[in-house]
């Protein structure tokens, strides 16, 4: 039917000779690369910004001090705290739950998603718990953990590795499901055996999705330390926020929390490098 | 001594039987293509030869070492081409890493691409990547090699390039080989016998008794090509058929030829646009 159609097609219509006009190869809108401004100063040119209407609503005393100190009183109590030497330990003392918490939720993280990405069984038994559990807020559990931790190191470690574990499960178990079965297949009829597929293409597989998880896991273990630090501590970045709050200091409790931001900022950008470096087979990339 | 003896296999699927009752064997060293329309079965044939299908009823016996090439390369991609060599080398050889490395870069020379041993696979052209795939197959000196349409995805120009190197690699190694294929020109330049599956089983066998390197403009060769055809269900020749006299078909007329693709017409087929 079409066939008959387009033969027809071909018979009533005369192949007149079109007249051809000739133009340059130009497009209605050309991209004309005029001034560049370098990338890295573009990139900061936001925050900036941001940090300079901050200072000039506080200059026109749009804000008072007892309600949002300005961005130079902010740099100046830094400097106060940092000379007598209590930033340092309270910043010390957070990052050392974070990265307590960090490490025991990543490797329990991973251990599970390694049974449960491997084995039917482990996943069958554990997946739904996992599931359910993390549909549980973390936040929501501190009662209980305050009962059965109490107050010390431990409860705050807890719950960082609470807020770790479920990130690094989730997308590093996907990562291992999403493993293609060809590579599988082909890593089989090479010899490999049960352990060797593990090593060599299931786990190096698994790595892009475990590495999206931990950079979910950065930023909510953050989230979660200044709620545990500002509930029954003594030490911390969240201490020193309450401790503020006593005392109306804004100027300290914009710095903590700017000191949070630079924090996440800094981990982020660690486990780019790590991607970077891990990840190089993506595009070739030659090692730095 | 044989590579291959395959007694009466069955394998089902639900709902359809894609083996049921095939026998094949291959001679160590044998060169041997198998035929088949799509979906007949050659690569669960190949797949249960290789160990990755055990649901199939039957007597099967494989050479014990065996490699795979499949349609794609399937190099594992987080790996540089060398350790992706090595993998045909798993479990590990006697001689430690030194001999890996030794034996896995010989390999990689043999298809000439000894330069490219810490390229990552992402770079490598189509191909490069199955030359690779090649070299691991050839690292662990197989008894059978498996080839499940190896060439399917390259260019003409690159496919014929890879059938003069496989000839080669073949001649200095002498594993048996089991080529499944669509293309039968290919089939016939390479194998020392040729199989057609069909309806589950081995429908037509015959040996290619033609010197090589093979002309496929061979009175012998064009013989061969038009009985595949026929076997294959193919008409005898690549008959012309414009789809100008496509009102045949609604005439009702017994000829069940499809409409070829575009590019298989001559020009000269062509009516004038004036008809």
């Amino acid at each position: 039917m079409a066939d008959v159609t387009l033969g027809s097609a071909h018979a009533v219509r005369p192949l007149a000779p079109a007249a051809v006009t000739l133009v340059r190869p130009s497009l209605a809108s050309p991209r004309v690369p005029r001034f560049r401004i370098p990338r890295l100063a573009r990139r900061f040119a936001g925050p900036v910004l941001v940090i300079a209407v901050w200072q000039a609503l506080c200059d026109a005393h749009v804000f008072t001090a007892f309600e949002l100190a300005s961005p130079l009183a902010v740099i100046d109590a830094g400097r106060q705290l940092r000379a007598d030497g209590t930033l340092q330990a309270a910043m010390l003392v957070s990052l050392e739950r974070v990265a307590a918490g960090l490490a025991i939720g990543v490797v329990a993280g991973v251990a599970l998603a390694v049974v449960t990405g491997l084995f039917w069984a482990g996943e069958d038994l554990l997946d739904p718990v996992l599931q359910a559990a993390r549909a549980v807020p973390v936040l929501g559990l501190l009662p209980l953990v305050i009962i059965w931790l109490g107050v010390g190191e431990l409860p705050k470690v807890f719950l960082v590795a609470l807020a770790v574990i479920f990130p690094v499960y989730l997308n590093t178990h996907a990562g291992i499901r999403g493993v293609d079965m060809k590579l599988v297949e082909a890593g089989q009829t090479f010899g490999l055996n049960r352990w060797g597929l593990v090593r060599r293409v299931i786990l190096p597989g698994a790595l892009p999705g475990f590495l999206v998880g931990l950079r979910f896991a950065l930023v909510g273990c953050w989230a979660i330390i200044v709620v545990a630090e500002e509930i029954n501590a003594q030490s911390g970045l969240g201490y020193l926020i309450m401790q503020a709050q006593t005392t109306n200091r804004t100027d300290i409790m914009c710095l903590c929390l700017a000191i949070y931001a630079v924090l996440g900022i800094v981990a982020d950008a660690i486990v780019r490098l790590l991607e970077r470096y891990l990840l190089a087979w993506r595009r070739g990339f030659k090692g730095a | 001594m044989a590579a291959v003896t395959a007694t009466g296999v069955r394998r089902a699927f639900p709902g359809r039987e894609v083996l049921s009752g095939l026998d094949l064997s291959l001679d160590e060293g044998e060169f041997v293509a198998l035929l088949g329309r799509s979906g007949t079965g050659k690569s669960t044939l190949l797949r249960i030869f290789s160990g990755l299908d055990p649901a199939y009823e039957g007597e099967v016996l494989v050479a014990e070492r065996r490699a795979v090439v499949f349609q794609e390369p399937r190099l594992i991609p987080w790996q540089r081409v060398l350790p992706n060599v090595s993998l045909g080398l798993a479990p590990r050889p006697a001689g430690g890493r030194d001999a890996l490395r030794r034996l896995s870069l010989d390999a990689l020379a043999e298809v000439g691409l000894g330069d490219h041993a810490r390229a990552w696979p992402v770079t490598l052209s189509g191909g490069e990547a199955q030359r690779v795939a090649l070299a691991r197959a050839l690292v662990r000196e197989p008894q059978l090699m498996l080839l499940d349409e190896p060439f399917g995805a390259l260019d003409a120009l690159t496919r014929a390039r890879m059938h003069v190197l496989l000839q080669d690699l073949c001649a200095r190694h002498q594993p048996a080989v089991l080529l499944v294929t669509h293309d039968i020109d290919e089939a016939i330049s390479l194998a020392d016998r040729v199989l057609v599956l069909a309806g589950g089983s081995i429908t037509f066998a015959a040996p290619v008794a033609l010197g090589r390197p093979r002309d496929p403009g061979d009175p012998g060769f064009t013989a061969l090509r038009s009985r595949l055809r026929a076997e294959l269900g193919m008409p005898a020749a690549p008959e012309i058929t414009p789809i100008y006299t496509g009102s045949r078909h609604k005439n009702g007329s017994p000829n069940r030829t499809p409409a070829f693709p575009a590019g298989r017409y001559r020009p000269g087929s062509r009516p004038p646009p004036d008809r």
